[in-house]
């Protein structure tokens, strides 16, 4: 079955999220991980399937990960805030942090030659990869990532 | 934080001069986890002087990339003694987040144990 994609942030919606929330966490990777064990929790009840979970929590954590740690500096002082929705037919989650932003075209790309043995830089690369959309804020502190759901998946998005 | 003791989170047995190393965590996340998990590995080298390092992905479900990046680091160490890293028994979700980091190419990664084993 195919799946247009286009404009999926911006179509008029009429249909209400079966789970929404809005939630503001410290820089803190317990707190961050009671988050994403509530969606993993709320994606399985409604039989999202395992490789669209599976892309999910990868997305999830690569971009809590950089908001507490990149973001917020690891200061704990500092809030995260996440809001998430769950539709029939995908899942938006927004992430900010209390940071001052950053460029995602400054990023280098992580998969050239020169970078392959850098320990870090692939978060976003992975985020990008595994989400249907991924975009940032003008500021660059708040990604808002959507996933389309694959119903009986035949492999890649 | 945790302020309890480090469990161990490796399973580490020898064959022949391998070692080959099982994951006791099921999801290899969280910046503090991958960084005592990260310790061992290298601890396996630095300390134990170990040179044939086997990693058995078999029990992991889940990865993120500050894992990859400690893979990365323990693949350098090794070389820079003149040892070798094999991984092997990775499951398709997770080979497929060294294949778009194209990091696939980059370690030497085996189907099963059997083969990883004569890969060194």
């Amino acid at each position: 079955m195919p799946i247009t994609v286009a404009n999926t942030m911006n179509s008029p919606r009429d249909v209400r999220p079966t789970v929404a929330a809005d939630l503001t966490i410290p820089s803190d990777a317990a707190e961050a991980r009671r988050i994403q064990d509530e969606i993993e929790q709320h994606l399985h009840a409604r039989h999202v399937s395992e490789h669209d979970i599976f892309s999910i929590k990868l997305a999830l954590e690569e971009a809590l990960v950089n908001a507490i740690k990149h973001g917020n500096q690891m200061d704990r002082a500092k809030k995260v805030h996440i809001s998430y929705q769950l539709f029939a037919d995908r899942f938006d989650v927004q992430i900010a942090d209390d940071g001052g932003g950053f460029d995602p075209n400054d990023v280098p790309d992580p998969t050239a030659f020169e970078n392959l043995e850098r320990p870090c830089g692939r978060g976003l690369m992975l985020m990008r990869h595994y989400m249907t959309e991924v975009v940032f804020n003008q500021r660059g502190n708040r990604v808002s990532m959507s996933k389309v759901f694959h119903s009986g998946g035949n492999g890649k998005k | 934080m945790s302020s309890q003791p480090r469990r161990r989170r490796l399973e580490v047995e020898q064959i022949g001069d391998v070692t080959v190393v099982n994951f006791i965590d099921r999801k290899i996340l969280d910046e503090q986890n991958i960084q005592v998990i990260g310790d061992q590995l290298f601890s396996l080298v630095d300390q134990d002087g170990l040179r044939k390092l086997l990693l058995n992905f078999g029990n992991v479900e889940y990865l993120s990339s500050a894992a990859l990046g400690k893979l990365i680091t323990l693949n350098k160490k090794l070389q820079g003694v003149g040892g070798r890293l094999v991984l092997c028994n990775i499951d398709p979700q997770i080979y497929e987040v060294f294949e778009i980091t194209r990091l696939d190419k980059f370690f030497n990664i085996q189907k099963e144990e059997q083969a990883a084993l004569q890969a060194f």
